[in-house]
C-alpha cells in the first residue's frame, strides 16, 4: 500500500487530496501510473506526453526528492508516502 | 471536455452582448486573461477578469461560426503544463479538460510547451480550427475544438531539426488561411521562417525568398528566418505583409517572393502587425528600436499605418505617450475590430491597453496595470 499526497492545485482532477494505492509498485513511475489509472488528469499534469517528469514539478518519496534518487525509476516500498508538489520556481 | 470550472464572481457578472452587437476584446497576459466589453461606440469599457489566474495566456480566439459563441484560450501553468480551454458563455464558465487536449503523438519525442495561436478555419468548414504551438507544430480540429491531431506533413518536415528557437521559444505563432482554397495555408515559425502548403498540409515548402536573416552568415537562406508576424486581407489573400526580426516585407504571390516595404518607419524591427478589416491596402505595425533594446524608438509610443500597401507608413500618436514610454508590443498584441470605422487595439508588456475607435487617429488608455500583455483579439458579438 502506497499513499500519494496530491497538491491542492490538482485537487480538481483527483477524487481526494490523499490517494491510497493498493497495487504493488516498485518505482515512482509505477506508482504515478497506478495513480494515473484512477486520476488521469493528475498524471497528465505531473508527466508530459513523453512520460517525462515536468521540469517544475517535484515528487518526493518520504522526504527525499525522487529527482535526485533515480527519477521515475526511484524505488518505493510498501507503506511509503509519495508527495507531489510544485517546485518553488515560478514566473 | 470533461468538466467545466466556475469562473470568478466578476466573470459571473459578465455583460451580455446587446442585440445590435457588443465589442469584445480578449486580452491575454502572463498572469491570466481579461475580457473587455463595450458597445459599438467604444467609449467606455468594462473589464472582466482575470480568468485563469496565475496562468499565462498567449493565445485567445473567438469563434462565432456554426451557431457557436465560443471563446478559446490557450493557458499555460508554469508547473502543470498547457491546455486549450473553451467557454460558451463568455467566461462565466470554462472547460477544464482532464487531460491535455493538444498533445503530440506517442513516438514524436516532443512535449507541448505552449499554444501560440488559435485560428478558426474557413467559414465553409465551421467545425475546423487550427492551432500553432511550441515546439513548432500545427494541430487541426475537425469537431469545433473537441479533439485535436497534429498535422503530420509539417511535423515530419526535413527542415525541422535545423529550426532554432527565437527569444520566445521555437513557436509556430502565425496561421494564414486562404479563403478561396482550403488546401492552401501559410504558417510562420520563429526561427524557421514561412512555410506554405498547397495540398491541405501534406507537403510544405519554405517561402522566404527575399526575407533577411540578420543573424545568419547567409543573410538570405532558404529557411531559418525569424518571422514575427504575417497578415493578409481575405479579399486579396495572395498579398501578404510580413513583420520580420529586422525587416518589413510584402509579397504579391502568396509568399513566393518578398520585397522590402520599410518606407518611412523609424525602425524595421518589430513584432506586431495587424490588417485593416475592410481595406486591403491598410496595415498597422508598432516599430521597435532594435532586438537589443526592445522598446519603441525614442521612447515614443507610436503605431504606424500604411494606407498604400507599404509604399509609405505614417505615425499615429494622438493620445499615446510621447516621452519616457519604454514600451514593447508583442506579436499578437495588436488587433482590430470589424466595425465601421474600425477599432484598433494594442497591449504593452507593461500592462497598458490602448484603444482607438477611429482607425488609429485618436487613442485612449483603456486599462493600466494589467499583467504583461501577450495577446489581444477582438470580436463583435451579437445575441
Amino acid at each position: 500500500m502506497i499513499t500519494v499526497e496530491v497538491p491542492g492545485a490538482l485537487e480538481a482532477y483527483a477524487s481526494a487530496r490523499t490517494i491510497v494505492l493498493d497495487a504493488p509498485c516498485a518505482t515512482v513511475g509505477e506508482a504515478l501510473h497506478a495513480l494515473g489509472a484512477r486520476c488521469p488528469g493528475v498524471l497528465d499534469r505531473v508527466l508530459d506526453e513523453r512520460g517525462t517528469l515536468r521540469p517544475h514539478v517535484n515528487v518526493f518519496v518520504g522526504e527525499e526528492n525522487a529527482r535526485f534518487g533515480g527519477g521515475l525509476g526511484a524505488a518505493v516500498r510498501d507503506g511509503c508516502t509519495i508527495t507531489i508538489l510544485p517546485a518553488v520556481s515560478g514566473g | 471536455m470533461a468538466a467545466r470550472a466556475t469562473a470568478s464572481a466578476a466573470a459571473a457578472a459578465a455583460v451580455r452582448p446587446a442585440p445590435d452587437g457588443d465589442v469584445l476584446v480578449l486580452v491575454g497576459t502572463t498572469k491570466g486573461a481579461f475580457l473587455l466589453w463595450s458597445d459599438a461606440e467604444r467609449r467606455s469599457w468594462r473589464v472582466d477578469g482575470p480568468h485563469f489566474k496565475g496562468h499565462s495566456v498567449y493565445s485567445l480566439a473567438y469563434d462565432g461560426r456554426g451557431g457557436r459563441q465560443r471563446i478559446f484560450a490557450g493557458t499555460r501553468s508554469f508547473h502543470w503544463g498547457s491546455v486549450l480551454r473553451t467557454s460558451d458563455d463568455f467566461g462565466r464558465s470554462w472547460s477544464a479538460p482532464d487531460r491535455q487536449n493538444v498533445r503530440f503523438p506517442e513516438g514524436a519525442g516532443l512535449a507541448l510547451t505552449q499554444i501560440w495561436q488559435i485560428a478558426p478555419g474557413p467559414a465553409s468548414t465551421p467545425d475546423v480550427l487550427y492551432c500553432g504551438v511550441e515546439p513548432a507544430a500545427l494541430f487541426e480540429s475537425r469537431d469545433a475544438g473537441e479533439t485535436w491531431s497534429v498535422v503530420q506533413g509539417l511535423l515530419d518536415h526535413e527542415h525541422r531539426t535545423r529550426w532554432q528557437p527565437g527569444g520566445g521559444g521555437l513557436g509556430l505563432h502565425t496561421i494564414v488561411l486562404d479563403p478561396t482554397d482550403p488546401r492552401r495555408m501559410l504558417i510562420a515559425i520563429s526561427s524557421g521562417g514561412v512555410y506554405r502548403t498547397d495540398d491541405g498540409g501534406k507537403s510544405w515548402r519554405a517561402r522566404n525568398a527575399g526575407v533577411r536573416a540578420e543573424f545568419m552568415p547567409n543573410k538570405y537562406p532558404e529557411f531559418g528566418q525569424c518571422v514575427h508576424k504575417v497578415v493578409h486581407h481575405p479579399a486579396r489573400p495572395g498579398r501578404l505583409f510580413l513583420q520580420n526580426h529586422w525587416g518589413l516585407y510584402r509579397s504579391d504571390d502568396w509568399g513566393d517572393t518578398w520585397h522590402d516595404v520599410a518606407n518611412g518607419v523609424p525602425s524595421d524591427f518589430g513584432f506586431a502587425m495587424q490588417m485593416h478589416p475592410h481595406d486591403p491596402d491598410t496595415v498597422y505595425i508598432v516599430p521597435i528600436e532594435s532586438d537589443e533594446f526592445r522598446c519603441v524608438p525614442e521612447a515614443k509610443l507610436r503605431v504606424y499605418r500604411t494606407r498604400d500597401a507599404g509604399a509609405s507608413w505614417h505615425p499615429l500618436a494622438d493620445g499615446l505617450p510621447q516621452h519616457d514610454a519604454y514600451e514593447t508590443v508583442l506579436r499578437d498584441a495588436l488587433a482590430a475590430d470589424a466595425l465601421e470605422p474600425a477599432g484598433v487595439y494594442f497591449g504593452t508588456r507593461s500592462g497598458k491597453l490602448y484603444a482607438s475607435a477611429d482607425e488609429g487617429e485618436r487613442w485612449s488608455e483603456v486599462a493600466n496595470g494589467l499583467p504583461s500583455i501577450t495577446c489581444v483579439k477582438t470580436a463583435v458579438v451579437r445575441s
